[in-house]
């Protein structure tokens, strides 16, 4: 994968959210998720939102994503609202055993989201290449995703997602079932492709450590209804390195800042 | 080997079965159980191919476009009630009451409504078969993963690529199932609606001799019926496993693991 080869796609997005707010069902039985989330994602920036299970994470990635509505305040992408699936984004879902189509074949897969965006054939094919290249699984794309491991069934995820070529990624937590190993592998991925491809991600996450490696800042939520309790920049030293970063002292510090917010009763 | 084994068995059964019947009955004086050689002449004698084209093709044919129109309405509609979920919930009891109806009792319904020729067999054929599909259909498309839908959405996929590539393989393993019984009911009513007006197909022959006490030629009618209902399922079945191999495939992994 070469910076080449996405030679003129368009810059990476910045993600406004203001004041948004979610509730599930209306009237004295109204529920409140999210009240009053405000965080911006810059352009080119890696930026995790850590926060407890149950929390609203998905709620918000929904609101992102345009699949559910907000109850108020706004999401933007470049200034433009977000009021239903934005074109320029693409989301891996939690359960990659659940968001994969299990009729059809890796590579298929690869290309259910493609064929309305009427490239020439030759595209496709290359999108679909670079997109398993990045991920690693050549080999499997003629294989179903149900004959795939979770780890590798969640990298087919990511190249669905790839092949898409977004300006914006959100994963929901993408890493969150599969083994240890496998994980440390995903999010060195993750750095690589975000590099290679030129987008702005937006990681959700309820692990600390994980936010603190992957992000350039981290978005900490508290519950409940969910809110910003703080955004943390992380200056780790880049190209990051699952020994060394998390070795280093300033890694350490970070992650007790975050746990440390977490804990502590609002 | 054991897959040899099950074919051995399958294959095996039925050729035992009738050698015992034609050994047993072999000399039969018993008027209600006639020799299985004299049965076997009489099938050669009336189907092959005598009544071929005047009864069999015609029972056939019937049986073809009943299940046919089944299986487009069954799925067509079950696709409409699905996506509308408030159409659904008004529609849910009548279907369910109509279903309740013994398929063949339909049969009179379209005798006084449109009278006794091959469009009151058809429709009774089509109505019966709807209803296993479509019920399959609804409650297959009901099934389908909130994922799925959300995957469809956030990649803006068109309503035809969501109907075509996403809801209808996901709901394929329900309305298959839902074919299936609809294929059986079918069969049943072809040969129901057969037994009124004219004397014309499989059933209505295999009837006919059983009412002039013609015993050997109803056993050879019975014999096709159950020769055709036979192949018919195991078509079915080969056109399901082709298409629903992914999903035929993914259980017994899941069944392995
Ligand atoms: N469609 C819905 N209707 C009502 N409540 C919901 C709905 N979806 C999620 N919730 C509730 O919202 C809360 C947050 O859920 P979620 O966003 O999935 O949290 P997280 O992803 O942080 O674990 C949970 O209490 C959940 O029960
Ligand atoms: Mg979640």
């Amino acid at each position: 994968m070469t910076n080449e080869a996405v030679a003129g796609k368009a810059a990476p997005s910045r993600l406004d959210v203001r004041s948004l707010a979610k509730s599930y069902g209306a009237g004295a039985k109204a529920k409140v998720i999210i009240e009053d989330l405000t965080f911006t994602v810059e352009t080119g920036e890696v930026v995790c939102i850590v926060g407890p299970s149950g929390v609203g994470k998905t709620t918000l990635l929904k609101c992102l994503a345009g699949l559910q509505p907000a109850s108020s305040g706004t999401a933007a992408i470049d200034g433009r609202v977000i009021d239903g699936p934005p074109p320029e984004m693409a989301l891996v879902f939690q359960d990659y055993n659940r968001s994969l189509m299990p009729w059809l074949t890796v590579r298929k897969n690869l290309m259910l989201p493609l064929r309305h965006l009427r490239l020439p054939a030759a595209e496709t094919r290359e999108r679909c290449n670079d997109a398993l290249a990045a991920v690693g699984l050549e080999h499997a794309e003629h294989q179903y995703p149900w004959q795939l491991s979770g780890g590798m069934q969640q990298r087919v995820a990511i190249a669905r997602a790839l092949a898409y070529r977004p300006e914006i990624l959100v994963m929901d937590e993408p890493f969150a079932s599969v083994d240890a190993q496998t994980r440390f592998d995903l999010e060195d991925l993750c750095l690589k492709i975000r590099k290679d491809f030129n987008m702005t991600v937006l990681v959700v996450t309820h692990d600390i450590d994980e936010a603190v490696y992957l992000s350039d800042r981290v978005v900490v939520l508290g519950s409940k209804p969910a809110r910003v309790l703080t955004t943390i920049d992380v200056d780790l030293p880049s190209p990051r390195d699952q020994i060394t970063t998390r070795s280093l002292p300033e890694f350490a510090a970070l992650r007790t800042d975050v746990l440390s917010l977490i804990k502590r009763p609002a | 080997m054991r897959k040899t084994l099950y074919v051995l068995l399958g294959v095996g059964t039925p050729v035992v079965l009738l050698a015992a019947w034609f050994v047993a009955s072999a000399g039969s004086t018993n008027t209600f159980f006639p020799p299985l050689s004299y049965i076997l002449e009489r099938f050669q004698e009336l189907w092959l191919f005598a009544h071929f084209s005047s009864d069999i093709l015609v029972s056939l044919l019937n049986l073809v476009i009943g299940f046919a129109l089944a299986a487009v309405i069954g799925v067509g509609l079950g696709f409409v009630l699905a996506m509308l979920p408030k159409v659904g919930g008004y529609v849910d009891p009548v279907i369910h009451f109509f279903r309740s109806i013994p398929p063949v009792a339909l049969v009179p319904i379209f005798v006084s409504l449109i009278g006794f020729g091959i469009e009151m067999r058809i429709a009774s054929i089509t109505l019966a078969a709807v209803f296993p599909t479509l019920i399959a259909t609804v409650d297959g498309l009901r099934g389908v993963d909130s994922t799925l839908k959300d995957v469809s959405a956030v990649y803006r996929l068109s309503t035809g690529e969501k109907i075509i590539r996403v809801f209808l393989p996901a709901a394929g393993p329900h309305i298959a199932s839902g074919l299936q019984v609809s294929l059986q009911t079918a069969f049943v009513v072809m040969i129901a609606s057969e037994m009124l007006g004219p004397s014309q197909g499989i059933g209505a022959m295999t009837l006919l001799a059983q009412q002039s006490f013609m015993i050997a030629d109803m056993w050879s009618g019975i014999i096709l019926l159950g020769v055709i209902g036979f192949i018919a399922n195991m078509l079915f079945e080969l056109g399901r496993r082709r298409l629903l191999a992914w999903y035929i495939g993914s259980r017994r992994l899941a069944r392995a693991q």
